[in-house]
């Protein structure tokens, strides 16, 4: 994977460590914001009438916090990490990183300040308002240029396959970014976009699925191709496949959007072809499952030992079903069932969860090991006890959504003997309580999974912040 | 890649990975194709409520879309997207349901503004698809025109509630306040959060004279200053001064969904 080097070369790591701590704590706040959503569907007295705790304006927070802090440190860190290492350099600009680091970080904390007060721009995960989408353009340029200009300055002569992802997933989030945002505002706190109805609807689900398809999936993509080699010491089972995968994901995933949007006032066509092109998907997506599960060949027996690896081994069997699940719910037929229902909510999940949260762990645990110079995390036990609990946790949410979802689609367009609807919708809100409450129970699970990482992850941050201590005191003395 | 694994699929692919601009080339091109194909023609063909800014006269069109009665005969636009130059009313004011889609009234724009702080989209559609129980239940499915002046599209895609296209009417106001205050005591199984605290807050009356501006200079549908006239948004205060935001919110909602007369066996997607 790297270029052998007479000389070691010395990275950025630091700024890479900054983004990692980073993630871990965001992922333990955003997953309670969602664990307290959920918990406010199952039992609404929990918003306290409280404004700024009402479920409408808390579940941006938790979509921003979970997507664009948590996944976004995450893509950072290992953007930054593996674009060194497989280039065998270091950063373009040590100091631009230090700028999207901190930068990146008051974005967030300006999220969680403005999005509880309301100020909202009303599209689905692109709710922050204008000041803060130009202040998010200019700091993933500032990523994106640091990350280009480190491939182009490497030192091998391939671009390693991870660049390629990463590189494809800044090139689109910044058209999804910036067209998707275009707004005339009316205060500093408020605006509409440029785009009314039919069009708007277009352009925030092509925003919307391919901050999916790019961020979460193509970005997380490049993580797995060169964590999971190197977790498992094989190398990646198929080239041809990777590029393969490659291009068919970068070309056809921009296309998927219009799914989103079956039977709805969008012209046919245009969800006819988005859930085409949907199921063409399943074999592009698989592919990447598929080589990413082959690399383990010959190293199967190393999951019974390494935790790690079993991190990045699941996520990989949870990409796998959400590629599927995904064009299967895009058939106009499924998607009349299954739209506007939990089933859509559990389909993101088992992508965040399982896939998402998944691979970044295992990058996360490995990138710490080496980023602090130690030989094991501070209990591999923790690391397990994660695994399971992020594993069943997902589980549990995914199913509850899974019931819930199908069940409330069914409901709605029961017909009785007489030819009248079965159920009044209140009925099917009733019939949620107890799958909201479970939905909760998996949400909960998987939160409390964060928390043990983070505990895992300080506590071997500061042993081996204090070994190097002594280290230094000895070597002085 | 690993040493076992050195040949390249094909030799554009082999350049390709060896130069940083290239590979940046092609990707930002890759990506670029699906959104293209989909989202430009929605600005140009029929049916996507893409409407002439001047709506001049009774051919206003709106990217040629022709809605055909059962008889095959095209159903005049300005039956489907109000036109004031046409139509027997006017104004705003004198707007009656059935007259065509029209753009907010100054309350209902402060209520819808509300509506988008809350996050209501996240828990209630509004748009209805052509199926049998949607229809019993919410009433016609919608279609592209009625959302055209809605800049940030409200259509949502969760029903934990249920959708409100068409909720205009269906109850009334009195009924809305004691809902939104607190859901609970109408609808015992409800989920949404009590709102009473709308009662209590006034209309942003500066922001939403504002919206009203804002909405006449958009690129894409904008409203057109025929029915904002420099004289209705100054009028727009006025209407205004002492409203609360509940009474905006209900106002949004009683407005919703009526603006289009629909006739019974008549496609009005094709």
């Amino acid at each position: 994977m790297e270029a052998t080097q007479a000389t070691p070369v010395k990275y950025d790591m630091e700024v890479v460590r900054w983004f990692t701590i980073a993630a871990a704590i965001y992922a333990v706040v955003g997953t309670l914001v969602g664990v307290y959503i959920a918990l406010e569907l199952a039992f609404p007295f929990l918003n306290f009438d409280i404004p700024y705790i009402t479920f409408g304006r808390l579940r941006p927070l938790h979509t921003n916090a979970v997507i664009f802090a948590f996944g976004g440190c995450v893509l950072m860190a290992t953007g930054f990490y593996m674009v060194q290492r497989t280039g065998a350099t270091k950063l373009w600009s040590n100091g631009l990183a230090w700028f999207t680091f901190w930068a990146w970080n008051l974005i967030i904390v300006s999220a969680v300040v403005t999005l509880p007060l309301g100020f909202t721009s009303g599209k689905e995960y692109a709710e922050l308002e204008w000041p803060i989408d130009i202040a998010i353009a200019v700091v993933w340029l500032s990523f994106g240029l640091n990350h280009l200009m480190t491939v182009a300055i490497r030192k091998t002569t391939h671009i390693y396959v991870s660049n390629w992802f990463t590189m494809g997933m800044i090139v689109m989030i910044t058209y999804l970014h910036v067209v998707n945002s275009m707004a005339i505002p009316v205060s500093l706190t408020n605006s509409f976009s440029i785009y009314s109805g039919v069009q708007d609807a277009m352009i925030q689900w092509w925003w919307g699925h391919n901050a999916v398809g790019f961020y979460l999936t193509g970005g997380f993509l490049g993580i797995m191709y060169y964590f999971v080699p190197k977790q498992s010491g094989r190398p990646v089972f198929s080239y041809r496949l990777s590029v393969l995968h490659f291009w068919a994901l970068t070309f056809g995933y921009v296309w998927l959007g219009a799914h989103h949007l079956q039977y709805t006032a969008l012209p046919d066509w245009t969800g006819s072809l988005g859930a085409a092109v949907s199921l063409a998907m399943i074999i592009p997506s698989w592919g990447g499952a598929m080589n990413g599960m082959m690399t383990l060949s010959g190293a199967w027996d190393k999951l019974r030992t390494d935790y790690i690896l079993r991190f990045l081994v699941v996520a990989l069997a949870f990409y796998a079903m959400s590629t599927f699940e995904g064009p299967v719910m895009s058939i106009k037929s499924v998607n009349a069932l299954s739209h506007y229902t939990d089933w859509t909510v559990g389909h993101v999940h088992s992508g965040a969860l399982g896939w998402m949260a998944m691979v970044a762990y295992g990058a996360m645990y490995h990138m710490i090991k080496k980023l602090w110079g130690v030989e094991k995390m501070y209990s591999e036990g923790l690391v397990n006890v994660h695994f399971w609990l992020a594993t069943i946790g997902t589980v549990v949410y995914i199913v509850a959504m899974w019931v819930s979802g199908i069940m409330q689609g069914l409901m709605w367009r029961d017909y009785d003997e007489y030819g009248t609807l079965t159920y009044t919708f209140v009925e099917s809100v009733s019939a949620m309580h107890p799958y909201y409450a479970m939905r909760a129970v998996g949400g909960l699970i998987f939160h409390i999974g964060t928390l043990i990482a983070l505990y895992n992850i300080v506590m071997t941050v500061s042993r081996a912040g204090a070994t190097r201590a002594a280290g230094s005191v000895t070597a002085k003395a | 890649m690993s040493d076992h694994d050195k040949m390249y699929s094909t030799k554009f692919q082999d350049k390709i990975e060896r130069s940083t601009v290239l590979m940046f080339v092609v990707t930002a091109i890759a990506v670029a194709v699906g959104g293209i194909v989909e989202i430009v023609p929605l600005f140009y063909l029929p049916n996507t409520a893409m409407c002439s800014s001047a709506l001049a006269g009774a051919d206003a069109t709106c990217n040629k879309t022709e809605h055909k009665d059962t008889s095959g005969n095209v159903i005049s636009m300005d039956k489907i997207v109000w036109n004031p130059e046409t139509s027997a009313r006017k104004t705003l004011e004198e707007w009656l349901p059935g007259d065509g889609v029209r753009p907010y009234k100054p309350l209902e724009l402060a209520g819808r503004n509300v509506y988008i702080r809350e996050g209501c989209y996240l828990c209630h559609s509004q748009m209805i698809r052509p199926f049998r129980d949607e229809k019993d239940r919410y009433g016609h499915y919608n279609i592209a025109e009625e959302s055209m002046y809605d800049h940030t599209y409200q259509w949502g895609s969760k029903r934990t509630g249920p959708d409100l296209a068409r909720v205009g009417g269906k109850y009334s106001d009195e009924w809305h306040v004691r809902h939104l205050s607190y859901p609970r005591e109408v609808v015992p199984e409800s989920v949404m959060p009590n709102y009473f605290w709308l009662s209590d807050s006034a209309v942003d009356v500066a922001e939403t004279v504002q919206t009203m501006k804002v909405l006449t200079i958009m690129p894409f549908n904008p409203i057109p200053k025929t029915i904002y006239t420099d004289a209705y948004i100054d009028g727009a205060a006025a209407q205004l001064e002492g409203k609360t935001e509940m009474e905006a919110l209900i106002a949004y909602l009683q407005g919703m969904g009526n603006h289009i007369k629909f006739e019974e066996g008549v496609n009005y997607r094709d």
